[in-house]
């Protein structure tokens, strides 16, 4: 993953990180929170309660608390099918999220979209999408709105590195940049699509070096670093934010599970995965705050133990909430006040 | 102004003065699409508008379908009312996934939180010797997808009258304009405006057989009604108008009359709407038939480029004569 050329990150001055512990104990906590949910995803599909197709974020859980950083309530989301992270972190109620998992009537979704497609418009977030590269043009869309109307809000996109080989991404970059659009693409290369390793899909796999081909202000950042990542948000966040046009952040990550509940994994090495592991971006901070004597004991798991009681109540909320009646099987299809 | 008074006009400009019309009265309608701007439309449905709003309005995109139909969606999710220009049907194959997956689709899969208020023009149909990629008839593939409405106007009215009505619908509309009606001639009121978008209409009234049709082929089979008349066949003209949703009622009424049915459609014969046309016709008057349905649609070919071939691959009058004779009997 060299860099052979592109624009370093700038200091971040104006909009420094928060880096006091109190802050970072929140980027803890919502890291934590990521996981722990997923965690009990997995054990719940095992149990068959949650079925579909389950993409977990486990890994990269620093990409989506230290972009959202940077976001106001007001700014947009759009994101992919493996969106679990940032719509947690992006303040939908984990009892929503949960039920949405199981497909009922309380999900944020109405149980209608599972696990790929969380909604939330009333926080800006419009959406796991499950066609790669299929949100692009949604965000740019979304953007364009907000600049015709006077907004001074900003639009996150966040794909993986699989969309770098879809037009639509090509088109959207040029289309962003041609239109000086405010959106902030962060392009979350956890250096797999699917199975398919990076350097077996592109010919430059420079991801950032490529999108500033557009003409764009394009940083490599290391997505593991959940500090690292909210610094260059921030400034990109910013930058978008005062009429600098689009910016793309790629995001360095890793997903330390499968790709899907499918998933073999026989195209990478264990070697590779544990290495990996060994940047968890959860023990990365945990050992920078305790390193700065931020965590005093018993905080952790304290924390950790009030994650577990949430998660918990989540889902017994939503093993109890109502499902959708069959007979409004073909409810939303068109609006109810639609011609 | 009196509602009686008649402009003289055409189905380019009856376009025109719908999207004129939009852009004054609502802020939030804007225009999208290849060459819609400088170049006044590929088919100078938008000469002049540029110069009138704007190029924030009036917004050349680059050859990207996929994008600026996207970006379509996206506007109209955060509140605009976006018009987009697609080129011809064939190039809407390029931006078919942001149509299904993300327009048909959104306000389902979000559990009715997403609406998408877009209309996307586009235009459709052969007869002007442009070959095999820019000639098809596909909006019946279009007609599969819920969550989507389709039109196809064929009149002047409907030319001037569906725009402003499918920007006020609050899910996406695809309009649908043959390529052969741009220089349609005739007259429209002078105060002509927004006109319903579920109904079909019957264009011509008769007891024999029903002619049902949309677009492009209007014209034909009205033509192909005139000259069965001489022949003693009195001939029902249906046009769809609206060809998602169906509307049952008008075609089923029409074949309670006339007892015989032919479907004239543009589109290729296999899966095609006329398929589901007939079939409906099947399902709801069965008893009501004394003839089995019949089909006019366009020879199963890549459309050739020669006029000949052209015209021999497309539905004509006297083909819609021969299969009106034949389920009269």
């Amino acid at each position: 993953m060299s860099r052979a050329a592109g624009e370093a990150v700038p200091e971040v001055t104006a909009v420094a990180a928060r880096l006091d512990g109190e802050h970072r104990k929140e980027l803890l906590r919502q890291m934590l929170l990521i996981r722990r949910f997923e965690e009990k995803c997995v054990e719940l599909y095992s149990a068959a309660e949650i079925r579909g197709f389950v993409h977990l974020y486990i890994g990269e859980e620093a990409v989506a608390v230290g972009v959202n950083q940077a976001l106001t309530p007001d700014d947009a989301i759009v994101s992919t099918y493996r969106e679990h992270g940032h719509a947690l972190v992006r303040g939908i109620p984990l009892d929503s999220v949960m039920a949405e998992m199981y497909g009922k009537t309380t999900g944020c979704s109405r149980g209608r979209g599972g696990s790929m497609h969380l909604f939330d418009v009333s926080r800006r977030f419009y959406g796991g999408n499950a066609i790669v590269g299929g949100g692009l043009p949604l965000a740019i869309g979304i953007a364009l709105a907000d600049r015709m109307r006077g907004e001074e809000r900003i639009t996150a996109c966040f794909f993986g590195d699989g969309a770098v080989s879809e037009g639509e991404f090509h088109e959207c970059m040029n289309l962003a940049a041609l239109w000086d659009l405010p959106v902030l693409f962060c392009c979350e290369n956890n250096l797999y699509a699917m199975g398919t390793a990076l350097e077996r899909a592109q010919a430059q796999t420079d991801l950032a070096l490529r999108a500033g081909t557009y003409g764009m202000p394009a940083w490599p950042v290391d997505g593991m670093d959940v500090i690292a990542v909210e610094h260059a948000a921030r400034r990109a966040a910013e930058a978008v934010r005062e009429g600098g046009g689009p910016h793309f952040l790629e995001l360095r990550t890793y997903r330390f599970r499968a790709h899907s509940m499918y998933d073999p994994e026989l195209y990478r090495d264990k070697a590779e995965v544990e290495q990996w592991r060994h940047r968890d971006p959860i023990e990365m901070l945990l050992g920078r705050m305790r390193g700065a004597g931020e965590l005093p004991d018993g905080e952790l798991a304290a924390m950790e133990e009030k994650l577990a009681s949430q998660i918990e109540a989540s889902i017994a909320a939503a093993r109890a909430a109502p499902d959708e009646p069959v007979e409004d099987l073909t409810k939303y299809v068109y609006s109810p006040e639609s011609s | 102004m009196n509602a009686a008074d008649q402009v003289k006009t055409t189905y380019r400009e009856a376009l025109r003065a719908a999207i004129r019309e939009a852009l004054q009265r609502d802020d939030r309608v804007f225009l999208m699409g290849e060459d819609v701007g400088r170049y006044g439309g590929c088919f100078a449905v938008s000469l002049g508008l540029l110069e009138e709003f704007g190029p924030e309005r009036i917004r050349d995109t680059p050859l990207s379908e996929s994008a600026f139909v996207g970006a379509g969606i996206g506007a109209a999710m955060a509140g605009m009312r976006p018009i987009v220009e697609i080129m011809t049907v064939n190039f809407s194959l390029l931006a078919m996934d942001q149509i299904l997956n993300n327009a048909a689709t959104l306000l389902h899969m979000s559990g009715g939180q997403c609406n998408v208020p877009l209309v996307i023009r586009m235009t459709t149909g052969a007869g002007r010797q442009v070959a095999a990629q820019h000639s098809h008839s596909l909006e019946g593939w279009y007609t599969h997808i819920p969550g989507i409405k389709v039109l196809a106007p064929a009149t002047l009215e409907d030319a001037r009258g569906m725009l402003w009505t499918a920007l006020q619908d609050p899910d996406p509309v695809l309009i649908f304009e043959h390529g052969s009606l741009y220089n349609m001639q005739g007259t429209l009121a002078a105060d002509a405006g927004a006109v319903d978008i579920r109904s079909a209409r019957v264009r011509r009234e008769g007891g024999d057989v029903s002619l049902i049709t949309y677009g492009g082929t209007l014209t034909k089979t009205l033509a192909a009604a005139e000259q069965l008349e001489a022949e003693g066949i009195d001939a029902e003209v249906i046009d769809l108008r609206s060809l998602r949703p169906l509307d049952d009622a008008t075609i089923m009424a029409s074949v309670a009359r006339t007892h015989r049915a032919v479907i004239v459609d543009e589109g290729w014969r296999t899966g095609s709407l006329s398929a589901e046309v007939s079939a409906r016709i099947t399902e709801q008057a069965f008893y009501e038939l004394d003839a089995p349905v019949a089909r006019v649609c366009t020879a199963e070919v890549p459309m050739p480029y020669p006029r000949h071939l052209e015209e021999a691959a497309l539905p004509q009058p006297d083909g819609i004569m021969a299969a009106a004779r034949e389920v009269v009997g």
